[in-house]
């Protein structure tokens, strides 16, 4: 069983996010930079299936050099090996882009299936993965919260709006996972001192021979504006001195909701 | 007039209201094609041209609802390269983003996805979305060769018939859906939503946070709601602590919901949280913390103690009701 995990660095999402008025592009400067916590349940998924069935989980990101990091961290929680597309030419990849980078370093090496979140906590397209799947050729096993592999098959709970829906399909295939399909391991200090002399591979756009058709030189969209948006306008705030029930009943009356 | 196509998605021989949505956006860009697949596309066609459809698609193979998106965008991409649309509209849902994202990797298109408005911009489009909780809107361009793909939230677009809509002409397909390749295949379908109505459609939500302390105390909110026809919503802290299903979850990562009224009891009022119900008409707040976010959206605030005054309001609500 060889699962490729694919990890985006963020700014921390429990600090406010901030855009670059000129760039448009986030602030990454002074904000702390972590693993996205919805991939964190994407390592754990892959984790548990390797510490079932045997082989690897290699984690795989693309984005500056600091995004090392990210991969130390999913390395100390347990996983095998990194691989870190990196190139100067990559910063501010839209997710086709992205997903063109990861294909091309995935493609050729042997898996039985890649995992991801299904959406990134900053971007949230939830584009990335369906994309990537698209480009390999892979089925797409999305909205995951529950995960089993056997005999050649991945089966999900795949969530909907009413409930789940139980999908199957052939391997190698492609899964997103959703925060509720497990508790991610916190890295124990054992993990944290390996981690630092696991195998981590940096590939530029040439050594994945993708030069002139990701990043930059393929960009589908710019971003041109950016405005706050209109806030609501606070109401009445009264204390509950015991009439409080009785008031909201009454505006209640009033919108004639009774 | 610019092609602009939607991807119609049914549910038992109608259009879902996503489907209304992002047509009545649609006619006030160009010229509205559906393309509506799976068993009822066709009956779905009639509703379709009323909310501006003048083209609509339809597919009727079972293919499309047992297999994951991939049969949808091998059709979806042969349309396309033969009637040459400008712009694709989907609505941000399980099914609509897997095919979108799927059809840009096809095609090298733009896709632009969180979307709540598209306008004509320089002969081409603008499409905004909101960001950070829905405090910042950005707009994106397409930079790509067209058409561009865009996902719409759910409830960004209010659904509207068409002034002096005519029945849409359809065309009806049968190119052979190829299942030979590997696809993800739906064995079975669960339902584990309860009784009342559902988040999406409820014109009163009564919606319960961390500050109801426990999950047993959402009885109350089941009560309360029952009185007054509405649905229950939950705010994330209570999703991630396993009070209620992920169905229940209102925001950012959750449902957008606009009904008339929202009630929010024990709910802090994060940006991550008020981006799915800010769009409600009237937003009613119990929280015993008087700086809590939320009263600063409110139009009626209470700050108290939600176990005192839910069940005081359960009686007074009950008592106005005349039982
Ligand atoms: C990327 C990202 C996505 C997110 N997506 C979502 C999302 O989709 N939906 C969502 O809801 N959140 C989302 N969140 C989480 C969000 O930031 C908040 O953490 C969450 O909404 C808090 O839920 P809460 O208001 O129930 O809990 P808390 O913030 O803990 O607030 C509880 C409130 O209850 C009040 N209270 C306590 N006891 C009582 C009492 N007895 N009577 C009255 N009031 C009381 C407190 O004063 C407090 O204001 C997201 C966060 C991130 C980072
Ligand atoms: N730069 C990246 N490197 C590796 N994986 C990524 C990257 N961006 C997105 N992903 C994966 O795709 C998922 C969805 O991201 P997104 O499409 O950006 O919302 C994330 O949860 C990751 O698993």
């Amino acid at each position: 069983m060889n699962v490729f995990v694919c990890v985006k660095q963020i700014p921390d999402p429990n600090a406010p996010g901030k855009l670059d008025p000129q760039t448009k592009r986030l602030v990454r400067e002074g904000v702390d930079l972590v693993l996205d916590p919805g991939d964190e349940h994407a390592v754990e998924a892959g984790l548990q299936l390797v510490e079932k069935d045997g082989g690897e989980v290699v984690i795989i990101s693309m984005g500056p050099p600091r995004a090392l990091e990210a991969i130390r961290r999913a390395l100390a929680m347990g996983a095998n090996r990194g691989i870190l597309v990196s190139d100067p030419e990559l910063e501010n990849s839209d997710a086709l882009s992205t997903a063109r980078a990861l294909a091309a370093a995935i493609k050729g090496q042997p898996f039985d299936l890649i995992i991801c979140g299904t959406e990134s906590t900053d971007g949230s397209s939830g584009a990335m993965p369906a994309q990537l799947a698209e480009l390999l050729g892979l089925p797409l096993l999305s909205f995951a919260k529950k995960l089993e592999v056997s005999d050649g098959k991945a089966t999900i709970d795949r969530q909907t709006d009413e409930g789940y829906d139980v999908v199957e399909s052939p391997l190698p295939a492609v899964v997103t996972v959703t925060g509720g399909i497990n508790e991610a391991r916190y890295p124990a200090l054992r993990g944290i001192m390996q981690a630092k002399n696991k195998d981590v591979k940096q590939l530029s756009l040439a050594e994945i021979k993708l030069e002139g058709q990701a990043g930059k030189a393929a960009l589908t969209q710019e971003v041109v504006a950016v405005a706050p948006a209109e806030a609501r306008k606070a109401g009445e705030v009264i204390e509950d001195k015991g009439e409080g029930a009785k008031r909201v009943a009454d505006f209640l009356k009033e919108l004639k909701v009774i | 007039m610019a092609g602009v196509w939607v991807y119609a998605e049914t549910a038992d021989g109608g259009p879902k209201p996503i489907t209304l949505e992002l047509l009545t956006k649609a006619r006030a860009l160009g010229e509205p094609t559906a393309i509506a697949l799976g068993p009822g596309a066709s009956k779905a066609a009639p509703a379709l041209g009323e909310y501006g459809a003048k083209k609509v698609y339809a597919h009727q193979d079972p293919a499309f609802i047992e297999l994951l998106a991939s049969p949808a965008v091998d059709l979806l991409a042969r349309l396309i390269e033969k009637e040459q649309p400008d712009l694709v509209l989907f609505g941000m849902t399980y099914e609509g983003r897997d095919v979108a994202a799927r059809l840009s990797a096809r095609l090298g298109t733009a896709l632009i996805a969180n979307a709540t408005d598209v306008t004509k911009k320089d002969g081409g489009w603008a499409v905004v979305s909101p960001v950070f909780g829905g405090s910042l809107l950005v707009t994106t361009v397409p930079r790509a060769k067209p058409p561009t793909l865009v996902l719409i939230r759910p409830k960004a677009v209010t659904a509207g018939p068409a002034a002096g809509a005519g029945a849409p002409q359809v065309e009806t397909l049968s190119d052979p859906v190829d299942s030979s390749k590997p696809a993800a295949r739906v064995l079975r379908r669960e339902k584990e939503k309860a009784s009342g109505p559902r988040l999406e459609d409820a014109k009163v939500i009564v919606s319960g946070g961390r500050g109801l302390g426990a999950p047993e105390n959402f009885k109350m909110l089941d009560e309360l709601a029952a009185e007054l026809d509405a649905a229950v919503g939950a705010s994330r802290a209570v999703v991630d602590a396993g009070w209620k299903p992920y169905a229940f979850q209102i925001g950012q990562t959750g449902k957008t919901v606009k009904p008339s009224v929202y009630i929010a009891l024990g709910i802090s009022g994060a940006m991550q949280h008020t981006v799915g119900m800010k769009g409600a008409r009237t937003i009613i707040a119990i929280n015993k913390d008087p700086e809590a976010p939320i009263f600063k959206m409110a139009d009626l605030g209470v700050v108290g103690d939600v176990h005192k005054i839910v069940p005081q309001l359960i009686q007074e609500v009950r008592s106005r009701k005349g039982k």
